[in-house]
C-alpha cells in the first residue's frame, strides 16, 4: 500500500516502533524523555500521544531502575523496548543487563523469557561532549544472554528494530547516531528474507573484504568506491549482528578475496576485530594470504571533539588498512 | 516521633570511630537494641500479647486468625527452623557448595508469606526459605540451587515466587517493574480478591545502601505501584553493623519516598503477619507502595562461609536467644489453648521427617550433564554457543575410547 518511501534512520526507526507498537498491545516504550519531547533524538516522536502514557513512559532519570523495571514488566509479559539516551549512559544499568537480563533465561532453566529491546544511539563523530559518543558493543557482545546488532541503513533500521521486539531474547539494539539523518528508500510493505542475526554481503568484491558495522558501513562503502577508481576491488560486508556473528558469511568472503580488514570505531583492543581475527585465523587459514587488519578507534579513551577525526576511522584509513593487508 | 537514645540515628551522631578498638567499646557500651517506640510488637518475647507501637491498627488482622491458621503457622515456623538446620549440617559435612541459614528470622518470613496471596508474586534475595516455603516451593529446589546442580529452575509464574537474587538489591527494581505491569494489566484495585494483586520484594538491612533499592523506591513512589518492600534488618551485612550502613532508621527513609514506613518486631510472627496483610491489602487496593522494616536478628553466620565470632559478642547472640520467634510464640498458643502437648510433638516428628527426607533427596541428588551450561542460554539458538556445545562434546567422546567419558 505505501510501498517505498524515502527516509531518515530516524524516521524508520519511529515508524517501526509505531508498528510494532500497532501489531502488539504488550510493547512498552520506556526512557528518559521519550514522552512529550518524543526522545532526544525524536525517535520516539508522537508515540505517547497515540499510545497513551502507560504504553510510552517517561522515566525517572536513573538507568538502572529503568532496565530493572523492564526485566520486572517483562516478567509480567510485556515486551519493552527501552531508549538509553546515549551510548556513555548505559553503564549505570550494566549490572541489570548483565546479571539480571542476560542470565534469567538461562538460571530459570528457560522458564523465564526476557523479550526486551535495549536501544543505545552509539558512536561518534557529532562533536559532542564527553561520554556521548562511544562504542560499547564489546562488553554486551562479551556477555552470553545477550544478543546484539547493529542497523546501518534505514530499511535495516525499520525492519530489524521490529524483528529485535518480536525476539524472544533480550537485544541490545544499536543506532548509529551520526547517520540518524541519512536517508534511503525503505519497502514498509515487503519484509526482508535476511533474519535479524545475518550479515549481507552490501557491496561485492574480490581482492579485500570489508567486514563492519553500524556506522562504518557508510565509511567502508565509500571507501570500496574509491579504492575501484584505483582499481581495487573491495567487498563489504554488514555483519549486522556481533552476537551471534554469522561467520559462514564472513567465511565465503574471505575464502573468495584472501584478505580481511576489519572496521569499527570502538578501541581496538579485546574489540570485536579481535574476535573477528581469531575465528577466522582459526577457520580461514589456508585461504588467507595476509593477516586479519584492524582499522578502528585508537587504544585511548574517546578524545575531546575538536579531534575525534584523528581518533574515529575513515575512508582513508580504512585504505591504507587495505594497503597494508595487500602488501603481503 | 522521638527516637530513643540509644537508636541508631542518635548513635550515629556521635563522631565516626576509626579506630577499630573505640568501634568495639562503643557496640559494647550500645548493646543489643529492643527496637524503639515505634516497633509494632503483638507478641513480646514473653509470649504475652501486646499492643505496642500502634500495633491496635492492625490486631484485628490476628482476630480473624482461625486457631488452625495460628497452628499451621506454628508448623510452618518449626518445619523451617528443621530444615534449614538440616541444610547447614549437609553443607558442612560437604553435601552442600554453601547454605545460607535463616535461623532467627523465622517469624519475618512466615509472618509475611502467610499474609500472601497466591495471585501475589514476591521477589526474594537468597535467604527467603521460609517465603519459599509459604509458596509451596519444594525445598529440594532451594538445596538444588546450593548444591551447585541448578541456579533456581524453577518457574516463577508457577509459585508466584521469583529466582533468588544474589546481587543486592537487583530484585526490588524487578519486583518494581512487576508491579507496574500488574498495574498496566488492571489488576489493582478492582475490589475482586481474586484479583487485585500486589507484590512484594525482599532486602536485608545492608541492600539499604544499594543504588537500585532506591531507585526501587523512586520508581514505585512515582508510579504508586502495588509493591511493598520488606527489609528483614537482622542487625548484620555480613559483619557490618546497622552504624556502618545507615545514619537514620530504615523505615524512616520511607517517608522521603512518599510512601508510609513501618518498623516491626520481626520475631514475631502476629506482628509480622498482621503489618504485612495490611500493607498488602493496601497495595491491592490501589494505594501504592509501602515499606516494612521486620526488626530480627540472624542468629547464624552469614553464610557458612562467614566467621562472626570475629565481629560480634556471643553476650549480644545471647540476648537474642531470649527474643526467640518460635519459643514466644508456642508459649502464647500452649497459654491460649490453641495447641496441646500431642500436637508441638506432631510437629516435631514431621520436622524429623522433613529433615530426614531433604537429607536422602540431597545425597540422592544427581550432578547435571553437560548441556545444562549450554541449554537456554538463549531462546533462539546462537552460532557460538552451539559451536561450544558440540566443541565440548567431541572433545568428552574424545575419551570414549579410553573408558573416562
Amino acid at each position: 500500500m505505501m510501498a517505498a518511501q524515502r527516509m531518515t534512520i530516524a524516521k524508520a526507526l519511529n515508524a517501526a516502533l509505531r508498528k510494532a507498537m500497532e501489531a502488539d498491545p504488550k510493547v512498552l516504550v520506556q526512557g528518559e524523555d521519550v514522552g512529550k519531547l518524543g526522545g532526544v533524538f525524536r525517535i520516539t516522536e508522537h508515540l505517547q500521544k497515540d499510545f497513551g502514557e502507560d504504553r510510552v513512559m517517561d522515566t525517572p532519570l536513573a538507568e538502572s531502575g529503568i532496565m530493572g523495571t523492564a526485566i520486572g514488566l517483562a516478567l509480567r509479559g510485556y515486551r519493552p523496548v527501552v531508549e538509553i539516551q546515549f551510548d556513555g549512559f548505559v553503564y549505570p544499568a550494566f549490572d541489570q543487563i548483565v546479571s539480571q537480563l542476560a542470565k534469567l533465561h538461562s538460571r530459570s532453566r528457560g522458564a523465564i523469557k526476557l523479550p526486551v529491546v535495549v536501544r543505545i544511539p552509539m558512536g561518534g563523530g557529532i562533536g559532542a561532549v564527553e561520554h556521548h559518543s562511544e562504542s560499547n558493543e564489546a562488553y554486551f557482545a562479551h556477555t552470553l544472554g545477550l544478543k546484539v546488532v547493529f542497523c546501518s541503513n534505514p530499511t535495516d533500521a525499520y525492519w530489524m528494530l521490529q524483528q529485535a521486539i518480536a525476539s524472544d531474547d533480550p537485544i541490545i539494539f544499536y543506532e548509529p547516531k551520526r547517520r540518524y539523518h541519512e536517508k534511503g528508500e525503505v519497502d514498509l510493505d515487503v519484509p526482508p528474507t535476511l533474519d535479524l542475526f545475518s550479515a549481507r554481503v552490501v557491496r561485492e568484491g574480490s581482492d579485500v573484504t570489508l567486514a563492519c558495522y553500524g556506522p562504518m558501513v557508510k565509511t567502508c562503502l565509500d571507501a570500496a568506491a574509491v579504492a575501484a577508481e584505483e582499481g581495487r576491488s573491495l567487498e563489504v560486508i554488514d555483519l549486522r549482528s556481533v552476537s551471534p556473528l554469522d561467520m559462514p558469511t564472513l567465511e565465503a568472503s574471505v575464502r573468495k578475496t584472501g584478505r580481511l580488514v576489519v572496521v569499527h570505531e570502538a578501541s581496538g583492543y579485546v574489540g570485536m576485530g579481535a574476535e573477528i581475527a581469531a575465528r577466522v585465523t582459526e577457520s580461514c587459514f589456508y585461504s588467507l594470504e595476509a593477516p586479519v587488519i584492524r582499522v578502528t578507534g585508537w587504544n585511548a579513551p574517546y578524545p575531546p571533539s575538536k579531534i575525534e577525526e584523528l581518533f574515529l576511522p575513515d575512508l582513508d584509513r580504512v585504505l591504507d588498512g587495505v594497503d597494508r593487508a595487500l602488501a603481503h | 516521633m522521638p527516637v530513643s537514645d540509644n537508636d541508631v540515628a542518635d548513635v550515629s551522631r556521635e563522631p565516626v570511630a576509626v579506630d577499630h578498638h573505640e568501634s568495639t567499646l562503643r557496640s559494647r557500651r550500645r548493646g543489643p537494641y529492643d527496637g524503639g517506640p515505634d516497633m509494632i510488637q503483638l507478641l513480646d518475647p514473653e509470649g504475652q500479647r501486646v499492643l505496642h507501637g500502634g500495633a491496635e491498627e492492625y490486631a484485628h488482622h490476628v482476630d480473624a486468625l482461625t486457631p488452625e491458621d495460628l497452628r499451621g503457622f506454628y508448623r510452618d515456623l518449626v518445619l523451617v527452623r528443621r530444615f534449614d538446620l538440616e541444610a547447614t549440617a549437609l553443607q558442612r559435612q560437604g553435601e552442600l557448595g554453601l547454605w545460607v541459614s535463616l535461623l532467627g528470622q523465622e517469624a519475618s518470613q512466615i509472618g509475611c508469606g502467610r499474609a500472601l496471596r497466591p495471585q501475589d508474586h514476591a521477589f526474594p534475595g537468597y535467604r527467603e526459605h521460609g517465603i519459599a516455603w509459604c509458596r509451596g516451593l519444594d525445598p529440594m529446589r532451594l538445596i538444588a540451587m546450593y548444591r551447585g546442580v541448578d541456579r533456581c529452575a524453577w518457574d516463577p509464574a508457577e509459585f508466584g515466587f521469583h529466582t533468588y537474587t544474589i546481587v543486592i538489591g537487583n530484585q526490588a527494581l524487578l519486583g518494581t517493574g512487576y508491579a507496574m505491569g500488574v498495574q498496566r494489566d488492571g489488576a489493582v484495585g478492582t475490589g475482586d480478591p481474586e484479583r487485585d494483586t500486589a507484590v512484594v520484594a525482599f532486602m536485608g538491612d545492608g541492600a539499604t545502601a544499594q543504588g537500585d533499592i532506591n531507585e526501587a523506591f523512586v520508581f514505585a513512589g512515582v508510579n504508586d505501584s502495588p509493591i511493598v518492600f520488606f527489609c528483614q534488618n537482622n542487625q548484620w551485612a555480613i559483619s557490618e553493623p546497622n552504624e556502618r550502613q545507615m545514619r537514620s532508621p530504615i523505615y524512616k527513609r520511607a517517608d522521603g519516598f512518599g510512601f508510609p514506613g513501618l518498623r516491626v518486631d520481626g520475631n514475631d510472627v502476629l506482628a509480622t503477619y498482621a503489618v504485612t496483610k495490611e500493607m498488602m491489602d493496601r497495595a491491592r487496593s490501589g494505594q501504592g507502595p509501602s515499606l516494612i522494616e521486620a526488626w530480627t536478628y540472624r542468629m547464624a553466620a552469614h553464610t557458612t562461609s562467614d566467621d562472626p565470632t570475629k565481629y560480634r559478642f556471643s553476650a549480644d547472640v545471647e540476648l537474642w536467644k531470649l527474643r526467640d520467634p518460635i519459643a514466644r510464640f508456642k508459649t502464647w498458643l500452649a497459654h491460649e489453648g490453641h495447641a496441646d502437648g500431642a500436637f508441638f510433638k506432631a510437629v516435631d516428628a514431621e520436622a524429623d521427617e522433613l529433615a530426614a527426607r531433604v537429607r536422602t533427596a540431597t545425597v540422592e541428588m544427581p550432578d547435571p550433564g553437560m548441556d545444562e551450561i549450554f541449554d537456554h542460554v538463549y531462546v533462539e539458538p546462537h552460532a557460538q554457543v552451539e559451536q561450544d556445545r558440540a566443541a565440548l562434546r567431541a572433545y568428552l567422546d574424545s575419551f570414549e575410547d579410553e573408558g573416562v567419558a
